[in-house]
Formats: C-alpha cells, structure tokens, sequence
C-alpha cells in the first residue's frame, strides 16, 4: 500500500536533489535543470496534500507555480544566451568579475 | 460542460482597493503597446514622463482606498486572498513614490548609457505591480505570484546593460539565487499548507489560534523555508551572499529601486505572513528572526569597512539595514509593524538618493563606483555632495534625519518587547555603521580631487530626485509626527496579538 507518505518523501528527496545540484554544478544550464527539479517536487508535494485534505487548492497552486517555471526559464536562457554572445562556453566559475 | 461554468461561484470583488494594482500594471502594458507601435516616433522623455505619471496616479487611488478602510475596517477581496487593508497601502505608497524616483534617476543615465529605454521602465512598473500584489496579498499562492512578477522583472533589469560583463554575471548571479530561494519559498508554502490543510492567511491564523500546532514538524519546516525564501530578497544574513555582487554589477538606477522597492515589498510579505498569518505561534519564529537580525547587524556593519566601492559599502550597508527592520520584526508588536513601515519608507529615500548620487558620479559606462570617484566631491559639486553627506548621515542615524527616528522606533519596540540584548546590539552595530558612512563623507570633504576629472554633468531627473528625498529626509527628521501617525495607523487585516 502506498501512502501519501511515501509521495511526500519522494517530493522531499527530489528537492533535495535539486537543492544539492544548484549548488554543486557549475553549467548554467544544469544549474536551471536542478530548479525545475526543486519547482516539480514542490508540485508534487501540493498534490499530495490536496488528495489528503481533500482539497482543490492544492491542485490549483500547481498550474501557478507551472506557468512561474515556464517564465522563469525563459528570462534564465535569455540572460544566458547573453552571456554567451559574449564569451562562449561560459560557466559559472568563469563568472568571477565581481568579487572583494 | 457549460454546466460547470454555471454552477462555478464567481467570487465577490471590490474594485476600488485593486485600482492601484490595475493602475500600475495596466500602465506597463499600455507604455509597451504603444512604444512597439509608434517606436521612434515617441519622444525621448515619452517612456520616464509615463511611468511618473502612472506612480502619480498609483498614489492618487490609493487615498480613497485609505479614506474608505478608515471608515470601514479592514477587509479582504476576491475570496479572501486579497487584504484591504493600511498596512498594504502604505506599502503601495512607498513602492510608486519608489517607482517615480527611480524613473527620474534613470532618465539622465538611459541616455548616457544608450540603453533601450522604454524597456527599462515598462520592466519597472511590473516589478512594482508585482510588490504591490505581493504587499497586499492574503493567500500564500497570490503572495508567491507576485514575488515572482517582482523577480523576474528585476533579474532582467539587472542584465539590461548589454555591454557590461559585470551586469550580466550580476543577473545570472541574481537568477540563479532568486530562483533557488523561490522554490524554497514554495516548498514551505507547500508544507505549511499540508500543516494546516488551507492557504488562507486568515484561515491560517484562525487554524493556529485554535489548535495546539506549536511543535508540528511539518508546520516548523514549512516557516523556516518560508524564512529563507524571505530572506534573500530583504538581503538578511545568511541570505546575503549576491547582495554585493549584484549591487555592483547592475544598473545603478536599478540598485536604487532594489535597494528601495524590493526590499519594501519583501519586509511587507514577510510581516503579513508571520504576523498575521502565523501570529499565535509567534514563540517558534521570534527566536529566529533574532538571530537573522543579529547578523545582519554584525555582518552589514563589519564587512562594509573593508570595501572600496561605494555600491558595495551601500549593498553592505543595505544588509546592516535590514537587521534593523528585523529588530522591528522581531518585537512581534503592533508598535513593531509601525516602527518597521516608517524604517521602510526613510530607507526608500535614503537608498534611493545613495544610489541616484552613485549613478550622477559613476559617468559613462557606469564605471566609476570606487571610492576614489568621490574623492574631493565638495569642491567639484558642492550641492551634490552637501546632499549626499545628509543622506549618509540619515542611513547613519545621526538626529534631526529621518534615519534617527527609522533607528530610534525599531529599537524602542525591541526595548518595549524586553529584547534588550537586541536592542543593545542594534545601537552597538549602528555606531560601527556610523564610521562607514562617515569614510564617505571623509573623501568627499578632505581628499583634494583629481585635477583631470572631467567635469561632471548632472542630468536634471536625478537632480530633481535627489532634492526630493533630501527635503522628505529633513523634514521628516526635523518633524516626523505625520509619517509616525501614519506608520501607527497602518493595521493589518487581522490585528496582531501577541500569545504572551
């Protein structure tokens, strides 16, 4: 039997993962993965206790926070390929301009 | 199927409280459409002439809305998650005189830059819109909406300035720590609405009144991320790591409305939230935000000594600052709101003048931010530098500036609260400030120029700017009476009471 539980630990090792991705991948663009990651299992923690409580708004908040995860990915490319334009191949440790 | 739209409930709206919502938005979108459809046709000073007007009449429908929540009570709209209440107008207030501020520092330097102009300010009003969502928001998802509309506008601001490396490493800096505190933001929404089964605020509270939740684990994780999502945008430590970075990098008439407008809307969330919505578990957050509040104060002091830069020194001093409103939080009072709504606006003009001086002085491609810049300003532009030395000495705290009372309000609410220590650790920390700002003052007043700087230009908007927040920080530091009435008078939806 399977029980909201296991869906809440599921949801919890999934940020987990994405937490300790952004932090330790130094790609723009597996740094952006890593927060979808974070964003899915927050999506998936709302379903779950919409389905306990009973509740719609659980399911609601997730098409918000999907349509915040669209823009938010879209202003990041956007300033990554600005980035690039500039200097290709670009990671985050070459980013060091500012500093002190 | 059409039975289902039938039968869906449309909830009941009042309209007035959210004109200022549709006013400052409904501009962006309008100044967009018609700057894409008449394009070069516009005059320069179309775009920043629109968005003072636009925060002119953001603060033109927000009396009624004061008058008519005087009259009325406090009250909510469209099913409860939109609050009406003081509290939110006078956050509304502070973020369009922020808007019309910032659009005349930006106007000289658009120019100077040549950057896209109208982008710029249709950019500004909908990260305003998006505070001001957030700022009267009563539902934990409307709240974390326009959080987002804030953010997302501002990361794209502080990448604006295409040629500048530093800019654009500032904006993907910004990003990619925003949207990491964002989804921790979340995730305790999340939790705390699987702890209390709603994302009503008022719900909440009614929910937390009445049962004993103090120590439910799900409920605690859920306030501690909410902490940290809340955090990084007020710019507390531990949360502070890209506020120097950013301020550097980006724009500085963008720094001026961060430093201003977020930092506002981000302090407003965060008091909706913890005191109106998790008001009777006030014992479980208090101890935190002391200790967010005691580093702030050590870290945004200390650090800011050994910097060379003044966008740093004020990033620095921008995280020494929000110590002090969190001192202000920390007293969880009635008191303690109205001290940290009157710290909100004189840091807004104080902020902003900082930084619309650092924009004048930094010349073209925004380069020349370190101290040296400064260096025999009083000789060079005395009005300039008589103007900044009053605003320095404002964030400094020195009487008979709006700065001192902003200090002398959140430390008596903590005194008022018991939380001595706190309170002897704010006035320590802001004698140690005192001495950064007067290294400011020290290379504007005493160091001999540079006998080849060219001679500096200062572009009527930021000059008009700068006057403006000089006179609001005498006066109101000679007199602060009105605006303390009116920090005093601004409620929240629910009045918060403390469970001691």
């Amino acid at each position: 039997m399977v029980t909201a539980s296991w869906y809440l630990i599921l949801a919890a090792g999934l940020f987990t993962i994405g937490a300790v991705g952004l932090l330790v991948r130094r790609n723009p663009l597996i740094m952006f993965m890593c927060v979808e990651l974070m964003l899915n299992a927050v999506n998936l923690t709302f379903i779950t206790f919409g389905r306990e409580l009973g509740d719609i708004g659980g399911q609601v908040s997730v098409f918000f926070v999907l349509v915040v995860a669209a823009a938010e990915v879209v202003v990041g490319l956007a300033i990554v390929v600005a980035i690039n334009r500039r200097r290709p191949q670009a990671t985050a440790d070459d980013l060091s301009a500012l500093r002190g | 199927m059409l039975s289902v739209f039938a039968q869906a409930d449309i909830p009941d709206i009042q309209w007035l409280p959210l004109i200022p919502h549709l006013v400052m938005a409904g501009a962006a979108v309008v100044l967009l459409t018609v700057v894409s459809l008449a394009g070069n046709r516009l005059p320069g000073w179309f775009a920043s002439a629109w968005t003072v007007a636009a925060g002119l009449g953001v603060l033109a429908t927000a009396i009624p809305v004061w008058l008519r929540v005087d009259q009325e009570g406090p009250s909510s709209t469209i099913a409860g998650s939109i609050g009406v209440d003081q509290f939110s107008v006078f956050i509304i207030v502070v973020l369009a005189c922020t808007v019309i501020l910032t659009a005349l520092v930006a106007d000289g330097f658009l120019h100077r830059e040549s950057l896209d102009a109208p982008a710029f300010y249709v950019l500004l009003m909908l990260s305003a819109a998006g505070g001001i969502t957030m700022a009267s928001a009563n539902n934990l998802i409307v709240l974390f909406l326009g959080l987002e509309i804030l953010s997302l506008a501002v990361y794209v601001l502080v990448a604006m300035h295409l040629r500048r490396a530093e800019s654009q490493e500032a904006g993907i800096k910004y990003f990619v720590l925003g949207a990491f505190a964002s989804a921790f933001l979340l995730y305790g929404i999340a939790l705390v609405y699987g702890a209390t089964g709603s994302l009503n605020l008022i719900d909440i509270e009614g929910i937390l009144r009445g049962d004993e939740l103090g120590d439910n684990g799900l409920l605690l994780a859920g306030m501690a991320m909410l902490l940290v999502g809340f955090g990084f945008k007020v710019a507390a430590v531990p949360f502070h790591a890209w506020t120097p970075d950013v301020y550097q990098g980006a724009p500085s008439p963008v720094v001026s409305y961060m430093a201003a407008g977020v930092k506002a809307a981000g302090f407003a969330a965060l008091l909706r939230v913890f005191f109106a919505g998790f008001g009777p578990v006030a014992d479980d957050w208090q101890p935190v935000i002391f200790g967010l509040a005691i580093a702030s104060l050590a870290v945004g002091s200390m650090l800011a000594i050994v910097q060379n830069d003044v966008k740093r020194i004020l990033a620095y001093s921008s995280i020494s600052h929000a110590g002090f409103i969190l001192v202000g939080v920390q007293a969880a009072t009635d008191d303690g709101v109205a001290s940290v709504l009157f710290y909100l606006a004189a840091y807004a003009a104080m902020a902003i003048g900082s930084f619309a001086v650092v924009t004048v002085v930094s010349g073209p491609g925004d380069e020349g931010t370190g101290l040296d810049s400064l260096r025999g300003l009083a000789t060079r532009r005395p009005l300039l530098a008589a103007g900044f030395t009053v605003l320095l000495l404002s964030q400094a705290g020195i009487p008979f500036t709006a700065g001192f009372w902003a200090k002398f309000e959140v430390i008596t609410a903590a005194v008022d609260a018991r939380s001595f220590w706190l309170a002897v650790i704010a006035m320590l920390a802001a004698v140690v400030a005192a001495f950064l700002y007067l290294r400011i003052v020290v290379a504007m007043f005493l160091d001999a120029p540079d006998p080849d700087a060219p001679r500096l230009r200062i572009p009527r908007g930021p000059a008009l700017a700068i006057t403006i927040v000089v006179l609001f920080t005498l006066a109101f530091g000679i007199y602060p009476e009105p605006l303390l009435n009116l920090a005093n008078d601004a409620f929240l939806l629910i009045t918060f009471t403390a469970p001691h």
